[in-house]
């Protein structure tokens, strides 16, 4: 197995993952917030945000959906090596990786069932920029409005259109992390 | 407890409690099912609560726990040392200098902030068992937004009493769908849910948890003849004097004196720290 | 002044003291040893292994002893202990046609290949208090034969041979894990199995009583119930193949239920089955007549509502654990619902009378 399959995890995993958690709690329970995430070095082209998150909350019983890019011999290794977490195709992924271009369309994820909302994709979007600016957002977690720069206003606002059912996502900018439930209702205003 | 891994849990149970906070939290009154441990503490004792906090926590944060509002009842006292001893966290009983606060049918006096979350211990998290035991059915119910049999339940009340009958785990609707258990603190606390702080909600022995993120929509059910009334004793605290806390009655003597104290026993120390006096205490001020 | 109910620590501090002084008891009497436990209350031990899903007799033993002999505290210990365990993998299914058998029985059949063994079974003791053993009295020892270590076949092979019975099929699909996912309903056998080997013991039989007694009736004989030690094998992904880590005692009670047939099938007999840790056979054989009571619709009968056809009844109220837990949680301060329910009872009664005393004077 290569180097790179083995380096790059948690020092102290038990630390390190209650650390990770919080901020990707504090993430998605406030749709907007910008957090930093630190403690694991992914071979590229993945994210140290896409990897910390992954080695959070991904091992065998969340199969994962590599798209496009991320979708490497190094990256499939990393996160086999450190999460135990197998690879799947969209229609089974806990979690899905990839640019937002490599994940479409997001209709191939689970959005879950009227009886249990909660059996949908995670997706995880690489994405070039996360600013606190752009689509105006409102609902759970905010208090009056926020605003984050998103790659498709539209698509996400059509997701929160089927809620409780729908998609959850997390955008990840080197090492920062933003949410986007899909209790969150978007207006694509500049 | 240094053989047990940090807060208790092994990192794969962690990991399983963290998706379905998340998932809690991205459908906000949704009871997520997950697979519960057992606990070193009996079910119906916090284990949800206690699942939740351990998932949660950070060696950096601080922790305070109450039952009933008060930190030094029993139970209270036995989760903080659990956690004292597996999570090696700081403890407190000062509700603003608490970042976690695990509670059992309470929510603090002192409105929390967005630096805090409340951790909400649950018996039954489903709010229509009531009406109907088979979880087959609720499930049904939540998932086709059928919830005329409570709103009927409420009305007979109505009609019977006068008023709605609930008293203590008094339903909400989140967002306006889903109706939800906000566990057994009295209806009084209810306006308090639309709050700054993460609410987490653990039920260990029915494996589910459920969430609401902070400025989430809280509805208190009511009728437009009959709006909600979160009242309380019609009474101020005897020791701190405090008229908007909610109140405890104790049993002072034999011939069934009664004084009402703050259930919020910090809210109260701090009260009367600052100098107010209650009835039972004007003496000592004089 | 008033003092809150203060001191919850230290109350706590010296309840525990307290208890463990209770818990040795008279300290001129000699201690029990874990060893003695294991060997001398065996069948307590084998209970609290199978209630708590973990085969150690020491661990069962001592968790007997910390818990005062208060079989569901032990249990509750060894399931808290078991939750922290790593989990290396999992075992082969056991074969139980390997069995070696201290005890053998079947119902149906008056001789069987492989022979009745009854084994060390109350059954045909007469209860009656035996007073030598208060006096430490020494046992005779036991007759001895050479055991034949050829497998025994089970029972129900011969009426299946027939196709006198329904055809037990491996579906080949690996079972869900109780322990490891939220139970979710409807619930399969495999799952269902889980849940009654390790429900409680009272109210298994309760329940398996009952329909004996007409609640789902399904007229159960025991086809065949075997106790004995298997083999536990492991497979080795870097060996390549499966070796034995260990050895358990089981009991399995096989079933044998009537079952009249239907327009598609010919008549037939069906299959109820328990399978427990340790000897434990009050407990095998209830779980037996559950399960059948269970499978009601699988097999096309009526659902005449029986709690034992109750997949979500059984299986949401078996558990001791949940069980005692909730139960027990009533004891804990509720002063805070109470005082709510108090003030809005004060509150009718005052509204009420005033609306009654209007009335008088209208």
């Amino acid at each position: 197995m290569s180097a790179v399959a083995l380096e790059g995890g948690f020092v102290d995993a038990p630390r390190d993952a209650a650390f990770a958690f919080r901020a990707l709690m504090e993430v998605m329970a406030r749709p907007g917030r910008i957090e930093e995430l630190a403690g694991a070095t992914p071979p590229a082209p993945l994210s140290i945000a896409a990897g910390v998150l992954l080695l959070t909350l991904a091992d065998h019983d969340t199969p994962i959906y590599l798209g496009g890019a991320c979708d490497t011999e190094d990256v499939r290794r990393w996160i086999s090596f450190h999460t135990g977490a197998p690879m799947s195709g969209p229609s089974h992924a806990a979690f899905a990786v990839g640019n937002w271009d490599d994940l479409q369309p997001i209709d191939a994820f689970p959005i879950g069932t009227p009886d249990y909302p909660d059996r949908s994709t995670t997706l995880i979007v690489e994405v070039p920029e996360l600013e606190a600016s752009g689509a105006k957002l409102s609902g759970p977690g905010i208090r009056d409005q926020a605003f984050l720069s998103l790659p498709d206003p539209e698509t996400l606002a059509k997701n929160n259109a089927r809620f409780p059912l729908g998609l959850d996502f997390y955008f990840a900018c080197g090492a920062r992390v933003a949410a986007l439930p899909r209790s969150t209702r978007i207006e694509a205003c500049m | 407890m240094n053989d047990y891994n940090f807060a208790y849990l092994d990192e794969q149970t962690k990991r399983m409690i963290r998706r379905a906070i998340l998932k809690g939290l991205a459908i906000p009154g949704y009871q997520v099912p997950f697979a519960s441990r057992e606990m070193p503490m009996p079910y119906g004792w916090g284990t949800g609560g206690v699942q939740i906090s351990a998932a949660t926590l950070t060696p950096e944060d601080t922790f305070k726990v109450i039952d009933q509002g008060a930190d030094d009842t029993t139970n209270a006292v036995s989760i903080r040392q659990f956690f004292e001893k597996t999570a090696e966290v700081e403890t407190t009983t000062t509700t603003s200098e608490a970042t976690v606060i695990q509670t059992r049918h309470r929510i603090p006096e002192e409105p929390l902030t967005e630096d805090q979350i409340l951790v909400y211990q649950v018996p039954i998290p489903e709010p229509l068992r009531f009406l109907e035991p088979r979880e087959t059915e609720t499930r049904k119910m939540h998932a086709l937004e059928e919830y005329g049999l409570m709103h009927v339940k409420l009305y007979e009340d109505i009609s019977q009493h006068g008023h709605i009958a609930t008293s203590y785990a008094y339903p909400v609707r989140i967002e306006g769908r889903y109706v939800m258990d906000p566990s057994p603190i009295p209806k009084f606390d209810n306006p308090k849910m639309e709050m700054a702080a993460i609410q987490l909600f653990g039920a260990g022995r029915e494996q589910r948890i459920y969430a609401l993120p902070p400025y989430t929509s809280v509805v208190s059910l009511d009728f437009d003849d009959h709006p909600f009334d979160p009242s309380k004793a019609p009474h101020c605290c005897a020791l701190c004097g405090a008229e908007d806390s909610y109140l405890d009655e104790v049993i002072v003597d034999d011939e069934g004196g009664r004084m009402f104290v703050c259930s919020d026993t910090d809210y109260c120390e701090r009260r009367r720290a600052a100098g107010h006096r209650g009835a039972a205490l004007a003496e000592d001020a004089a | 002044m008033y003092v809150a109910v203060k001191g919850g620590e230290r109350a706590i501090e010296n309840a525990h003291a307290w208890l463990a002084e209770e818990r040795r008891g008279d300290p001129s009497i000699d201690e029990l040893s874990v060893a003695q436990i294991r060997e001398q209350l065996s069948l307590a031990v084998n209970r609290v292994m199978a209630e708590g899903s973990l085969f150690d007799p020491d661990l069962a033993a001592l968790a007997i002893k910390q818990a005062r002999g208060d079989l569901i505290e032990a249990i509750f210990l060894i399931r808290a202990y078991r939750t922290t365990l790593p989990r290396f993998g999992s075992s082969e299914p056991i074969e139980t046609s390997d069995m070696q058998c201290d005890r053998r029985i079947s119902a149906t059949f008056k001789d069987v290949p492989g022979g009745q063994i009854l084994g060390p079974t109350f059954d045909y003791t007469h209860r009656l208090i035996d007073f030598k053993l208060a006096a430490d009295g020494e046992i005779p020892d036991a007759a001895e034969v050479p055991t034949d270590p050829e497998p025994v076949p089970h029972v129900t092979g011969f009426l299946n041979k027939e196709g006198l019975i329904e055809e037990a099929l491996d579906d080949e699909e690996a079972p869900r894990d109780l322990t490891r996912e939220p139970l979710e309903l409807p619930a399969d056998r495999a799952l269902r199995l889980q849940a009654l080997t390790r429900a409680d013991e009272g109210f298994t039989l309760g329940m398996a009583y009952s329909t004996q007694r007409g609640y789902a009736r399904n007229h159960a004989f025991v086809g065949e119930l075997r106790i004995g030690t298997v083999p536990v094998e492991m497979d080795i992904p870097e060996l390549g193949f499966a070796i034995e880590i260990g050895e358990i005692t089981v009991t399995e009670c096989e079933s044998v239920n009537q079952f009249k047939g239907s327009k598609t099938e010919r008549p037939q007999f069906t299959r109820g089955y328990g399978l427990v840790f340790g000897q434990t056979e009050r407990k095998a054989i209830s779980m037996a007549l559950v399960d059948r009571a269970l499978r009601w619709e699988e097999l096309g009968e009526d659902f005449v509502g029986a709690p034992a056809q109750d997949a979500e009844f059984v299986l949401y109220h078996g558990d001791n654990i949940q069980a005692t837990g909730f139960l027990e949680h009533i004891k804990l301060p509720h002063y805070v619902d109470f005082q709510s329910e108090l003030e809005l009872v004060r509150k009718l009664r005052r509204e009420a009378g005033a609306s009654q005393v209007q009335e008088a004077a209208e």
